[in-house]
């Protein structure tokens, strides 16, 4: 007993230590534009869920919006839409509507534009990650929208996603683009395309630029390669993966082959993550706020080593404040874009680091 | 189909083919009933107009901004947010198709003409500005990803609240500091209060009928002084509370408080709504209907109002506006209507301080 309570304080030692070091991470100075994002009259932001720009610097938006529509036929139950996906112009002047009414547009989770302007869709509700052409036509479709949606019982609790989640031991899913609630999705130099699969799966499924099945790898758990709630991805210039993995509150690193490098685990649960492009990458990660609480809330500035540069922001509901970032988008090095599922927003943030960074 | 929504869905339909005061003994007259005046008062024919193929569903919220334009929640095809002028001509809808809007319960405007939105099937409270825009919002929609919640079982006790979580919230109000108070609800049985920007402060209130304690929070306001009037519906009482929530006062004379607003002025006073149930038993219909106006102290003016359907009566009252003392706008459940009500000059007001 002694022995098991010397142990717990060392660990409560290390982990007060761990934090007494993150009180010394420098303050990164930073603004909001006010407004950025202007919506037509009688158009409405739901939760943001997704963020991403293409070249051009316009901005695509992936909102949970209307009322989620569940139909009752007459031995099963239909989902339809309640995902919108919005596109502004780079000074936030609305632009267009991309799917207004597709079929695999049911709950949305993220959305990311590739090297080529492509839009990708991930929709957690359909289970299906969808590319669209820079003029908003479908490309390619990964995954396949159950045709009648089993609606679960609630487990117990609060049933905030994957507190928990479904989809069984081990989490490895089907080999192949049969997705259980995925997440996001990124792509290498090559335009591999890797999907993270997510609340109901526990894996990180890669598929050739032609969405031809190569591997999949990870399951339900704690130990390096394994995952508990893989909710963001990207990868670097060098094609390394980085997945956060929310509930384990780390990143882990991969090669582009799924082979475990290393992980940080000092930043928080990375709710959202995002790498800058450019000849010296950064890595950015959003220690969200759970939507219980207003407390952390802190968005990380990492090189790709895993070293702490800076940190900036906190929860709230206020300009400058973030309720819940589920997505980042990086621009440049210090324009970064945030969509926020409380706050039904997306802000975009100008850092203004000190030049000694 | 999935067996847990088979369930509920069947329990849904057993629950509403049972009328919810079967059981239920009808309760006394309200105790001021019988020696409070009655107050003259005509409704204005054909009020609000709706553009040709607009409905409104149930009269849910309703309340004014300062040029005295009215903002009306309703229940209708879907949940849907209209603005009247002060004519009651028809201006616009706010919100439509918005993810928070699921199942209307109140709206407030405030003293800066945002628009507040309580909505309970979403479980949230939303801040419009006064052009229509989402400033703020507060409680959280629950993933619909995430599957059904099975209804609870009549007498399980609701889980514990949580700071930034509502369980069916019901109303919206807030002090001159612009902190913000809740009254959450059916499912959680409290008054949480949050600072202008959305922060927590502190809440309380359990289920339960003692001091302090809430069966259906359903309305709440507030004085100039930052007092909080809580319309404990349930408990058939009106609890009062500082803006620390502090219990204060309780009146409990004036029936089961679905509707309570205060007047704005030097004088302010405070209606109360004892409206007849929304399950149409008559025999509750004749000991309910009326809305009392009070002072702040307590004191009862008058009432006025009884149940029905025609121009004049009431069907089931859930939200009144008093931003004019003497002409009040209501929202009534089972009749899908909004009467602006004018209440005649009083003679007679002084004789009603004896007591």
């Amino acid at each position: 007993m002694k022995r098991g309570s010397i142990a717990l304080f060392l660990v409560f030692v290390f982990r007060f230590s761990g934090l007494a070091f993150a009180q010394s991470i420098p303050e990164i100075p930073f603004d909001s534009t006010p407004n950025f994002l202007k919506l037509p009259d009688g158009l409405y932001m739901g939760e943001a869920a997704g963020v991403a720009t293409n070249s051009k610097g316009h901005v695509f938006v992936y909102t949970r919006t209307g009322s989620p529509k569940v139909t009752i036929g007459t031995n099963r139950t239909f989902a339809r839409s309640s995902a919108r996906l919005f596109e502004f112009d780079q000074t936030g002047k609305y632009v267009r509507e991309i799917g207004q009414g597709l079929y695999g547009f049911v709950f949305a989770h993220g959305v990311r534009v590739d090297r080529q302007d492509n839009i990708w869709v991930i929709d957690e509700g359909a289970n299906m990650v969808i590319k669209f052409d820079p003029d908003g036509r479908v490309l390619m479709t990964l995954g396949r929208k159950p045709e009648a949606l089993v609606v679960p019982a609630r487990s117990s609790g609060e049933g905030e996603g994957g507190r928990g989640g479904r989809g069984g031991p081990p989490g490895a899913g089907v080999p192949g683009d049969n997705f259980n609630r995925p997440t996001d999705v990124a792509w290498d130099s090559a335009g591999n395309i890797f999907v993270a699969d997510g609340y109901g799966n526990s894996r990180v499924a890669k598929f050739d630029k032609n969405g031809k099945f190569i591997k999949s790898w990870g399951q339900r758990g704690t130990e390096p390669g394994q995952f508990n709630l893989p909710h963001t991805i990207a990868v670097d210039a060098q094609n390394n993966v980085y997945v956060g993995d929310r509930e384990n509150k780390r990143i882990q690193v991969f090669d582009n082959e799924g082979n475990f490098k290393t992980q940080i685990a000092d930043a928080g649960a990375p709710y959202a993550i995002c790498i800058t492009p450019g000849p010296r990458q950064f890595l950015y990660t959003s220690n969200s706020n759970p939507s219980t609480t207003l407390d952390n809330g802190e968005i990380y500035k990492l090189t790709l080593d895993g070293k702490i540069v800076g940190k900036f922001g906190r929860a709230g509901k206020l300009l400058k404040e973030f309720g819940t970032v589920h997505a980042m988008d990086c621009h440049g090095e210090n324009e970064i874009y945030v969509a926020e599922t409380l706050n039904w927003r997306v802000q975009k943030l100008t850092l203004r680091p000190a030049q000694s960074n | 189909m999935n067996r847990a929504l088979r369930f509920g869905l069947v329990a849904v339909l057993v629950f509403a083919a049972i009328p919810l005061f079967a059981q239920q003994n009808v309760p006394p007259r309200a105790k001021a009933f019988e020696t409070a005046p009655d107050l003259p008062y005509d409704s204005v024919t054909n009020f609000l107009k709706l553009p040709q193929n607009l409905y409104l569903g149930e009269g849910i919220g309703v309340a004014r901004n300062s040029k005295g334009h009215v903002f009306v929640f309703t229940r209708s095809g879907e949940t849907r947010l209209f603005e009247f002028d002060q004519n009651g001509n028809y201006v616009r809808e706010i919100g439509q198709g918005l993810y928070g809007f699921e199942m209307a319960h109140g709206v407030r405007v405030d003293s800066q003409d945002n628009i507040w939105a309580v909505d309970e099937g979403t479980n949230m409270v939303i801040k419009f500005s006064p052009e229509g825009r989402v400033l703020m919002t507060m409680g959280r929609r629950e993933e619909a990803v995430e599957g059904v919640r099975a209804t609870a079982a009549p007498g399980t006790p609701p889980p514990p609240a949580q700071p930034y979580r509502f369980n069916r919230p019901t109303d919206v109000t807030w002090d001159p500091a612009g902190s913000i108070y809740i009254s959450d609800g059916y499912g959680n049985s409290r008054v949480a209060k949050y600072d202008k920007n959305g922060r927590f402060i502190k809440e309380v209130g359990t289920r339960g009928t003692q001091p302090g304690q809430m069966n259906t929070p359903h309305s709440i306001t507030s004085d100039a002084k930052g007092n909080i009037y809580v319309a404990d519906r349930g408990n058939r009482r009106i609890q009062v509370f500082d803006s620390d929530l502090n219990l204060i006062k309780i009146y409990d004379n004036v029936g089961a408080p679905w509707a309570v607003c205060i007047s704005p002025g030097p004088h302010q006073y405070l209606y109360s709504s004892n409206s007849n149930p929304d399950n149409n038993d008559s025999r509750l219909m004749a000991v309910s209907g009326e809305v009392y106006k009070m002072e702040l102290d307590g004191t009862i003016v008058g009432k006025f109002g009884k149940p029905g359907k025609q121009l004049g009566e009431f069907s089931t009252i859930h939200a009144i506006d008093c931003r004019n003392e003497n002409e009040l706008v209501v929202a009534e459940i089972t009749a899908w209507r909004i009467q602006k009500i004018i209440l005649k000059p009083q003679h007679v007001q002084t004789s009603s301080k004896a007591k």
